[in-house]
Protein backbone atom coordinates (compact mmCIF):
# COMPACT_ATOMS: atom_id res chain seq x y z
CA UNK A 1 0.00 0.00 0.00
CA UNK A 2 1.22 3.51 -0.93
CA UNK A 3 2.48 5.48 1.71
CA UNK A 4 1.88 9.42 1.98
CA UNK A 5 4.80 12.29 3.43
CA UNK A 6 2.98 14.25 5.49
CA UNK A 7 4.50 17.36 7.58
CA UNK A 8 2.55 18.83 10.52
CA UNK A 9 2.69 20.24 13.68
CA UNK A 10 2.18 18.26 16.96
CA UNK A 11 1.92 20.53 20.43
CA UNK A 12 4.22 22.76 18.72
CA UNK A 13 6.45 20.57 17.94
CA UNK A 14 7.11 20.08 13.38
CA UNK A 15 6.52 16.53 12.84
CA UNK A 16 7.07 14.33 9.67
CA UNK A 17 5.74 11.03 9.35
CA UNK A 18 4.58 8.48 6.50
CA UNK A 19 0.95 7.29 6.43
CA UNK A 20 -1.36 5.08 4.83
CA UNK A 21 -4.15 7.03 3.59
CA UNK A 22 -6.93 5.10 5.82
CA UNK A 23 -4.96 5.93 8.99
CA UNK A 24 -7.47 7.35 11.06
CA UNK A 25 -6.02 10.28 12.61
CA UNK A 26 -6.76 8.76 16.64
CA UNK A 27 -4.50 6.14 15.55
CA UNK A 28 -1.53 7.84 14.39
CA UNK A 29 -1.27 9.82 17.42
CA UNK A 30 -1.78 6.85 19.71
CA UNK A 31 0.05 3.70 17.61
CA UNK A 32 2.21 6.26 15.70
CA UNK A 33 3.43 9.16 17.99
CA UNK A 34 2.79 7.31 21.36
CA UNK A 35 0.40 10.13 22.24
CA UNK A 36 -2.14 8.07 23.88
CA UNK A 37 -3.90 10.73 25.92
CA UNK A 38 -6.10 11.01 22.78
CA UNK A 39 -8.46 8.47 23.13
CA UNK A 40 -10.93 6.31 21.03
CA UNK A 41 -13.96 5.48 21.89
CA UNK A 42 -16.49 5.06 19.45
CA UNK A 43 -15.04 5.50 16.34
CA UNK A 44 -17.86 6.88 14.53
CA UNK A 45 -18.01 10.19 16.03
CA UNK A 46 -20.47 10.12 18.73
CA UNK A 47 -18.64 9.77 22.40
CA UNK A 48 -16.55 13.05 21.68
CA UNK A 49 -13.40 11.22 23.71
CA UNK A 50 -11.15 11.08 20.91
CA UNK A 51 -11.59 15.32 20.50
CA UNK A 52 -8.63 16.98 19.32
CA UNK A 53 -7.90 21.05 18.46
CA UNK A 54 -7.22 20.53 14.43
CA UNK A 55 -5.58 24.76 14.00
CA UNK A 56 -7.36 25.53 17.35
CA UNK A 57 -10.79 24.10 16.57
CA UNK A 58 -11.68 20.97 18.07
CA UNK A 59 -13.11 18.25 16.06
CA UNK A 60 -13.10 14.10 16.09
CA UNK A 61 -10.20 12.73 15.41
CA UNK A 62 -11.77 9.87 14.40
CA UNK A 63 -13.49 11.43 11.75
CA UNK A 64 -10.44 12.57 10.04
CA UNK A 65 -7.63 10.55 7.98
CA UNK A 66 -3.95 11.45 9.59
CA UNK A 67 -3.09 12.71 5.45
CA UNK A 68 -5.34 15.12 6.19
CA UNK A 69 -3.54 16.31 9.01
CA UNK A 70 -0.34 17.19 6.40
CA UNK A 71 0.45 21.44 6.95
CA UNK A 72 -1.93 21.72 9.93
CA UNK A 73 -1.45 22.73 13.65
CA UNK A 74 -2.75 19.53 15.85
CA UNK A 75 -3.12 19.99 19.53
CA UNK A 76 -3.95 16.80 21.91
CA UNK A 77 -4.32 16.63 25.62
CA UNK A 78 -0.66 16.32 26.33
CA UNK A 79 -0.35 20.02 25.45
CA UNK A 80 -2.32 20.87 28.11
CA UNK A 81 -0.32 20.86 31.49
CA UNK A 82 2.00 18.08 33.84
CA UNK A 83 1.02 16.33 36.56
CA UNK A 84 2.78 19.03 38.82
CA UNK A 85 1.38 22.11 36.83
CA UNK A 86 -2.21 21.33 35.73
CA UNK A 87 -3.85 23.51 33.10
CA UNK A 88 -6.54 25.53 34.90
CA UNK A 89 -9.02 23.55 33.59
CA UNK A 90 -7.83 20.49 34.39
CA UNK A 91 -7.01 22.00 37.93
CA UNK A 92 -10.53 22.64 37.95
CA UNK A 93 -11.72 19.04 36.72
CA UNK A 94 -9.80 18.14 39.13
CA UNK A 95 -11.56 20.07 42.25
CA UNK A 96 -15.23 19.64 41.17
CA UNK A 97 -14.92 15.56 40.85
CA UNK A 98 -15.47 16.27 37.26
CA UNK A 99 -14.11 12.78 36.65
CA UNK A 100 -14.07 9.38 37.89
CA UNK A 101 -12.37 6.71 35.18
CA UNK A 102 -11.17 9.56 33.12
CA UNK A 103 -12.10 8.02 29.72
CA UNK A 104 -13.89 10.68 28.25
CA UNK A 105 -11.50 13.58 30.24
CA UNK A 106 -9.74 14.24 27.34
CA UNK A 107 -12.17 14.90 24.61
CA UNK A 108 -13.71 17.13 27.38
CA UNK A 109 -10.82 18.86 27.93
CA UNK A 110 -10.13 19.92 24.55
CA UNK A 111 -13.68 20.84 23.50
CA UNK A 112 -13.51 23.29 26.03
CA UNK A 113 -9.93 25.23 26.61
CA UNK A 114 -11.03 27.13 23.18
CA UNK A 115 -14.85 27.25 24.45
CA UNK A 116 -13.66 29.28 26.94
CA UNK A 117 -11.03 30.72 25.51
CA UNK A 118 -13.94 32.72 23.04
CA UNK A 119 -16.44 32.60 26.39
CA UNK A 120 -14.65 33.44 29.57
CA UNK A 121 -18.45 33.59 31.31
CA UNK A 122 -20.48 31.00 30.12
CA UNK A 123 -24.07 30.78 31.18
CA UNK A 124 -24.83 27.13 32.17
CA UNK A 125 -27.25 26.76 28.88
CA UNK A 126 -24.22 27.82 27.03
CA UNK A 127 -21.50 25.15 28.46
CA UNK A 128 -24.50 22.29 28.15
CA UNK A 129 -24.41 23.27 24.95
CA UNK A 130 -20.37 23.40 24.25
CA UNK A 131 -20.54 19.69 25.90
CA UNK A 132 -23.31 18.45 24.10
CA UNK A 133 -20.86 16.15 21.87
CA UNK A 134 -19.19 14.27 24.67
CA UNK A 135 -20.41 12.18 26.45
CA UNK A 136 -19.90 10.49 30.22
CA UNK A 137 -20.41 7.27 31.43
CA UNK A 138 -19.33 7.44 34.83
CA UNK A 139 -19.32 10.71 37.07
CA UNK A 140 -22.67 12.32 35.01
CA UNK A 141 -22.08 15.82 33.74
CA UNK A 142 -23.22 17.46 36.85
CA UNK A 143 -19.81 17.85 38.20
CA UNK A 144 -17.97 18.98 34.87
CA UNK A 145 -20.08 21.53 34.58
CA UNK A 146 -19.24 22.25 37.74
CA UNK A 147 -15.61 22.20 36.84
CA UNK A 148 -16.44 24.45 33.96
CA UNK A 149 -18.17 26.98 36.12
CA UNK A 150 -14.96 27.24 38.66
CA UNK A 151 -12.19 27.34 35.51
CA UNK A 152 -14.18 29.94 33.99
CA UNK A 153 -14.34 31.66 37.73
CA UNK A 154 -10.03 30.88 37.56
CA UNK A 155 -9.54 32.33 33.89
CA UNK A 156 -11.72 35.62 34.30
CA UNK A 157 -9.37 36.32 37.80
CA UNK A 158 -6.18 35.50 36.00
CA UNK A 159 -7.41 37.76 33.20
CA UNK A 160 -8.22 40.67 35.35
CA UNK B 1 -13.93 -0.34 13.11
CA UNK B 2 -10.84 0.39 10.13
CA UNK B 3 -12.18 2.23 6.98
CA UNK B 4 -10.84 -0.47 4.36
CA UNK B 5 -8.08 0.52 1.81
CA UNK B 6 -8.12 3.04 -0.97
CA UNK B 7 -6.05 5.09 -3.15
CA UNK B 8 -5.88 8.81 -1.48
CA UNK B 9 -6.18 12.18 -4.25
CA UNK B 10 -5.77 15.43 -2.56
CA UNK B 11 -6.38 17.73 -5.56
CA UNK B 12 -5.64 21.69 -5.41
CA UNK B 13 -7.62 23.20 -7.69
CA UNK B 14 -11.52 22.30 -9.39
CA UNK B 15 -10.16 21.59 -12.30
CA UNK B 16 -8.03 18.97 -11.14
CA UNK B 17 -10.54 17.59 -9.09
CA UNK B 18 -12.98 17.49 -12.12
CA UNK B 19 -10.53 15.67 -14.41
CA UNK B 20 -10.16 12.86 -11.53
CA UNK B 21 -13.97 12.56 -11.11
CA UNK B 22 -13.95 12.55 -15.05
CA UNK B 23 -11.92 9.31 -15.27
CA UNK B 24 -12.80 7.42 -12.26
CA UNK B 25 -16.25 9.14 -11.41
CA UNK B 26 -17.52 5.68 -10.69
CA UNK B 27 -15.12 4.65 -8.60
CA UNK B 28 -14.19 7.38 -6.83
CA UNK B 29 -15.83 9.29 -3.98
CA UNK B 30 -15.51 12.85 -2.96
CA UNK B 31 -14.61 13.70 0.99
CA UNK B 32 -15.53 16.86 2.08
CA UNK B 33 -15.91 16.78 5.95
CA UNK B 34 -16.27 13.49 6.25
CA UNK B 35 -18.65 13.59 9.14
CA UNK B 36 -21.13 10.86 7.32
CA UNK B 37 -18.72 9.37 5.20
CA UNK B 38 -15.63 8.56 7.72
CA UNK B 39 -18.02 7.14 10.29
CA UNK B 40 -19.77 4.73 6.99
CA UNK B 41 -16.19 4.04 6.12
CA UNK B 42 -14.78 2.96 9.81
CA UNK B 43 -17.91 0.24 9.76
CA UNK B 44 -17.16 -1.06 6.41
CA UNK B 45 -20.38 -0.26 5.35
CA UNK B 46 -18.63 1.92 2.20
CA UNK B 47 -15.34 0.54 0.45
CA UNK B 48 -14.74 2.97 -2.40
CA UNK B 49 -11.80 2.39 -4.28
CA UNK B 50 -10.58 6.40 -4.25
CA UNK B 51 -11.01 8.97 -2.28
CA UNK B 52 -10.99 12.51 -3.67
CA UNK B 53 -10.33 14.68 -0.78
CA UNK B 54 -11.70 18.81 -1.91
CA UNK B 55 -10.12 19.90 1.26
CA UNK B 56 -7.42 21.65 -0.48
CA UNK B 57 -9.61 23.02 -2.94
CA UNK B 58 -9.98 26.35 -1.66
CA UNK B 59 -12.03 27.91 -4.41
CA UNK B 60 -14.32 26.06 -2.72
CA UNK B 61 -14.75 27.15 0.62
CA UNK B 62 -16.06 30.90 0.06
CA UNK B 63 -19.20 32.42 0.34
CA UNK B 64 -20.71 35.97 -0.12
CA UNK B 65 -23.78 38.20 -0.36
CA UNK B 66 -25.24 38.74 -3.48
CA UNK B 67 -26.36 41.98 -4.26
CA UNK B 68 -30.21 41.54 -4.51
CA UNK B 69 -29.47 39.87 -1.01
CA UNK B 70 -28.99 36.33 -1.96
CA UNK B 71 -26.24 34.19 -0.81
CA UNK B 72 -23.75 31.99 -2.68
CA UNK B 73 -21.89 29.39 -1.09
CA UNK B 74 -19.10 26.83 -1.87
CA UNK B 75 -19.92 23.32 -0.87
CA UNK B 76 -16.90 23.19 1.62
CA UNK B 77 -17.99 26.26 3.82
CA UNK B 78 -18.29 24.35 6.76
CA UNK B 79 -21.17 24.47 9.32
CA UNK B 80 -19.33 26.57 11.80
CA UNK B 81 -18.59 28.99 9.32
CA UNK B 82 -22.42 29.77 8.67
CA UNK B 83 -23.11 29.59 12.26
CA UNK B 84 -21.25 32.16 13.13
CA UNK B 85 -21.20 34.95 9.99
CA UNK B 86 -23.60 37.52 10.57
CA UNK B 87 -24.32 38.19 6.71
CA UNK B 88 -25.77 34.67 6.84
CA UNK B 89 -27.47 35.80 10.02
CA UNK B 90 -29.07 38.52 8.79
CA UNK B 91 -29.79 37.52 5.23
CA UNK B 92 -30.18 33.70 6.12
CA UNK B 93 -32.13 33.83 9.32
CA UNK B 94 -33.22 30.71 8.72
CA UNK B 95 -29.93 29.26 7.87
CA UNK B 96 -28.56 30.76 10.72
CA UNK B 97 -31.62 29.61 13.46
CA UNK B 98 -30.94 25.82 11.90
CA UNK B 99 -27.45 25.70 12.36
CA UNK B 100 -26.93 24.79 16.01
CA UNK B 101 -29.58 21.77 15.54
CA UNK B 102 -26.97 19.90 12.94
CA UNK B 103 -25.03 17.60 15.56
CA UNK B 104 -22.22 18.93 18.01
CA UNK B 105 -19.64 21.92 17.98
CA UNK B 106 -16.63 19.52 17.39
CA UNK B 107 -18.66 18.04 13.98
CA UNK B 108 -19.71 21.73 13.02
CA UNK B 109 -16.19 22.66 12.87
CA UNK B 110 -15.24 19.99 10.22
CA UNK B 111 -18.89 19.17 8.39
CA UNK B 112 -19.62 21.04 5.24
CA UNK B 113 -22.66 22.04 3.55
CA UNK B 114 -21.80 20.78 0.10
CA UNK B 115 -20.85 17.27 1.74
CA UNK B 116 -24.17 17.33 3.44
CA UNK B 117 -26.67 18.41 0.59
CA UNK B 118 -24.78 15.80 -1.72
CA UNK B 119 -25.09 12.75 1.08
CA UNK B 120 -28.80 13.23 1.07
CA UNK B 121 -29.68 11.74 4.90
CA UNK B 122 -33.34 12.26 5.22
CA UNK B 123 -32.68 13.20 8.93
CA UNK B 124 -30.33 16.18 7.63
CA UNK B 125 -31.38 19.25 7.96
CA UNK B 126 -29.57 21.29 5.28
CA UNK B 127 -31.57 19.61 2.77
CA UNK B 128 -34.69 20.53 4.33
CA UNK B 129 -33.90 24.06 4.41
CA UNK B 130 -32.55 23.90 0.94
CA UNK B 131 -35.87 22.66 -0.27
CA UNK B 132 -37.46 25.31 2.16
CA UNK B 133 -35.91 28.59 0.80
CA UNK B 134 -35.94 27.13 -2.63
CA UNK B 135 -32.04 27.36 -3.00
CA UNK B 136 -30.67 25.85 -6.32
CA UNK B 137 -27.23 24.07 -6.75
CA UNK B 138 -24.58 24.30 -9.73
CA UNK B 139 -23.21 20.73 -10.36
CA UNK B 140 -20.18 20.81 -12.45
CA UNK B 141 -18.51 18.11 -14.51
CA UNK B 142 -15.27 18.35 -16.78
CA UNK B 143 -18.11 18.75 -19.56
CA UNK B 144 -19.66 22.02 -18.43
CA UNK B 145 -22.10 23.21 -15.60
CA UNK B 146 -26.04 23.06 -15.09
CA UNK B 147 -28.04 24.15 -12.00
CA UNK B 148 -30.56 21.91 -10.58
CA UNK B 149 -33.63 23.26 -7.53
CA UNK B 150 -32.69 22.07 -4.71
CA UNK B 151 -36.14 19.98 -4.58
CA UNK B 152 -35.65 18.27 -8.02
CA UNK B 153 -31.86 17.32 -6.63
CA UNK B 154 -33.84 15.03 -4.01
CA UNK B 155 -34.66 11.55 -5.49
CA UNK B 156 -35.12 9.21 -3.20
CA UNK B 157 -33.26 8.05 0.18
CA UNK B 158 -29.55 8.98 -0.11
CA UNK B 159 -29.78 9.58 -4.10
CA UNK B 160 -29.67 12.60 -5.48
CA UNK B 161 -29.36 14.27 -9.16
CA UNK B 162 -25.96 14.29 -8.78
CA UNK B 163 -23.98 11.97 -11.49
CA UNK B 164 -21.10 10.50 -10.64
CA UNK B 165 -18.23 12.94 -12.56
CA UNK B 166 -19.90 16.05 -11.19
CA UNK B 167 -18.88 18.23 -8.07
CA UNK B 168 -21.46 20.51 -6.30
CA UNK B 169 -19.83 24.02 -6.81
CA UNK B 170 -22.04 26.63 -5.27
CA UNK B 171 -25.22 26.43 -3.67
CA UNK B 172 -27.61 29.99 -4.25
CA UNK B 173 -30.19 30.34 -1.84
CA UNK B 174 -32.46 33.52 -2.90
CA UNK B 175 -33.01 36.54 -1.20
CA UNK B 176 -35.67 36.09 1.63
CA UNK B 177 -38.77 37.27 0.09
CA UNK B 178 -39.68 40.98 1.84
CA UNK B 179 -42.33 40.83 4.96
CA UNK B 180 -41.59 37.42 5.15
CA UNK B 181 -41.46 35.06 8.29
CA UNK B 182 -39.63 32.04 8.77
CA UNK B 183 -38.75 29.28 11.40
CA UNK B 184 -37.26 25.85 11.95
CA UNK B 185 -38.18 23.26 14.75
CA UNK B 186 -37.11 19.24 15.46
CA UNK B 187 -37.44 16.94 18.29
CA UNK B 188 -34.60 14.42 18.84
CA UNK B 189 -34.23 12.68 22.08
CA UNK B 190 -31.38 14.29 22.74
CA UNK B 191 -29.82 18.02 21.13
CA UNK B 192 -27.64 17.09 18.08
CA UNK B 193 -29.07 13.62 17.99
CA UNK B 194 -30.52 13.23 14.21
CA UNK B 195 -34.26 14.42 14.64
CA UNK B 196 -37.22 12.15 15.06
CA UNK B 197 -38.82 15.04 12.75
CA UNK B 198 -38.39 18.16 11.86
CA UNK B 199 -40.24 21.17 10.01
CA UNK B 200 -39.29 24.59 8.21
CA UNK B 201 -41.73 26.97 7.60
CA UNK B 202 -41.78 30.37 5.44
CA UNK B 203 -45.09 32.53 5.35
CA UNK B 204 -45.41 36.13 4.11
CA UNK B 205 -48.29 38.44 4.50
CA UNK B 206 -49.68 40.80 2.73
CA UNK B 207 -50.20 44.08 4.24
CA UNK B 208 -53.41 43.53 5.96
CA UNK B 209 -52.29 40.16 6.88
CA UNK B 210 -53.71 38.01 4.79
CA UNK B 211 -51.07 35.36 3.58
CA UNK B 212 -49.77 35.38 0.40
CA UNK B 213 -47.14 32.93 0.42
CA UNK B 214 -46.74 29.76 2.58
CA UNK B 215 -44.05 26.96 2.23
CA UNK B 216 -43.86 24.04 4.66
CA UNK B 217 -41.06 21.21 4.90
CA UNK B 218 -40.40 18.55 6.47
CA UNK B 219 -37.53 16.11 8.16
CA UNK B 220 -37.16 12.51 8.15
CA UNK B 221 -40.73 11.75 7.41
CA UNK B 222 -40.40 10.31 3.98
CA UNK B 223 -37.09 9.10 2.03
CA UNK B 224 -36.48 13.17 1.03
CA UNK B 225 -37.42 16.56 2.43
CA UNK B 226 -41.18 16.49 1.91
CA UNK B 227 -43.00 19.33 0.89
CA UNK B 228 -46.83 19.91 1.43
CA UNK B 229 -47.39 22.05 -0.83
CA UNK B 230 -51.07 21.50 -0.99
CA UNK B 231 -51.38 21.74 2.92
CA UNK B 232 -49.66 25.42 2.67
CA UNK B 233 -51.96 26.30 -0.37
CA UNK B 234 -54.69 25.92 2.20
CA UNK B 235 -53.12 29.17 3.79
CA UNK B 236 -53.07 31.44 0.64
CA UNK B 237 -55.52 34.63 0.98
CA UNK B 238 -56.36 33.81 4.31
CA UNK B 239 -55.88 35.01 7.90
CA UNK B 240 -53.43 32.73 9.66
CA UNK B 241 -55.53 31.71 12.41
CA UNK B 242 -55.01 28.95 15.13
CA UNK B 243 -57.32 26.80 13.81
CA UNK B 244 -56.06 27.49 10.16
CA UNK B 245 -52.43 26.73 11.65
CA UNK B 246 -53.82 23.72 12.66
CA UNK B 247 -55.31 22.80 9.92
CA UNK B 248 -53.11 22.71 7.72
CA UNK B 249 -50.75 21.08 9.64
CA UNK B 250 -53.28 18.15 10.02
CA UNK B 251 -53.74 18.13 6.46
CA UNK B 252 -50.05 18.19 6.03
CA UNK B 253 -49.12 15.28 8.39
CA UNK B 254 -52.06 13.33 7.22
CA UNK B 255 -51.38 13.45 3.26
CA UNK B 256 -47.93 14.57 2.35
CA UNK B 257 -45.53 12.32 4.55
CA UNK B 258 -44.83 9.22 4.42
CA UNK B 259 -42.73 8.59 7.75
CA UNK B 260 -41.52 5.00 8.43
CA UNK B 261 -41.39 3.78 11.72
CA UNK B 262 -38.13 2.74 13.82
CA UNK B 263 -37.53 1.75 16.70
CA UNK B 264 -37.84 5.04 18.64
CA UNK B 265 -40.79 6.00 17.03
CA UNK B 266 -44.02 4.41 15.16
CA UNK B 267 -45.54 5.67 11.84
CA UNK B 268 -47.84 7.47 13.77
CA UNK B 269 -46.13 8.83 15.84
CA UNK B 270 -44.28 10.27 13.52
CA UNK B 271 -47.17 11.59 12.25
CA UNK B 272 -48.36 13.48 15.57
CA UNK B 273 -44.70 15.06 15.74
CA UNK B 274 -44.92 15.86 12.40
CA UNK B 275 -48.44 17.76 13.06
CA UNK B 276 -47.10 19.20 16.23
CA UNK B 277 -44.09 20.88 14.70
CA UNK B 278 -46.37 21.44 11.52
CA UNK B 279 -48.10 23.70 13.53
CA UNK B 280 -45.16 25.31 15.05
CA UNK B 281 -43.03 26.07 12.66
CA UNK B 282 -46.12 27.67 10.67
CA UNK B 283 -47.27 29.96 14.11
CA UNK B 284 -43.62 30.97 14.83
CA UNK B 285 -43.26 32.16 11.08
CA UNK B 286 -46.67 34.07 10.81
CA UNK B 287 -45.72 35.53 14.08
CA UNK B 288 -42.17 36.86 12.43
CA UNK B 289 -44.26 37.93 9.21
CA UNK B 290 -46.75 39.88 11.04
CA UNK B 291 -43.86 41.47 12.83
CA UNK B 292 -41.93 42.32 9.41
CA UNK B 293 -45.04 43.69 8.62
CA UNK B 294 -45.55 45.72 11.80
CA UNK B 295 -48.86 44.10 12.50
Amino acid sequence: MNKHAIQLTINGTQTKAEVEARLLLSDFLRHDLGLTGTHVGCEHGVCGACTILFDGDPVRSCLMFAVQADGHAIQTVEALGTPENLHPIQAAFHEAHGLQCGFCTPGFLMTLVPFLEQNPNPTEEEIRAAISGNLCRCTGYQHIVDAVKIAATNYTNDTN
Amino acid sequence: MKPAPFKYIAPSTLKEALDIMTRHGYDAKLLAGGQSLIPVMNFRLAQPAIIVDLNKVTELNQFRKTERGGLRIGPMVRHSQLEHSQTVAEFAPLVHETMPHIAHPQIRNRGTIGGSLAHADPAAELPVIMVALQARFRLQSADGERWVNAEDFYQALFTTALEPEEIIVEIAIPPMPRHAGYAFTEIARRHGDFAQVGAAALIKLDESGYCRQARLVFLNVGEIPMVADQAAALMIGQLPSSDLIAETAMNAAQNEIEPAGDIHATTDYKRHLAYVLGKRAIQQAAARAREARGL
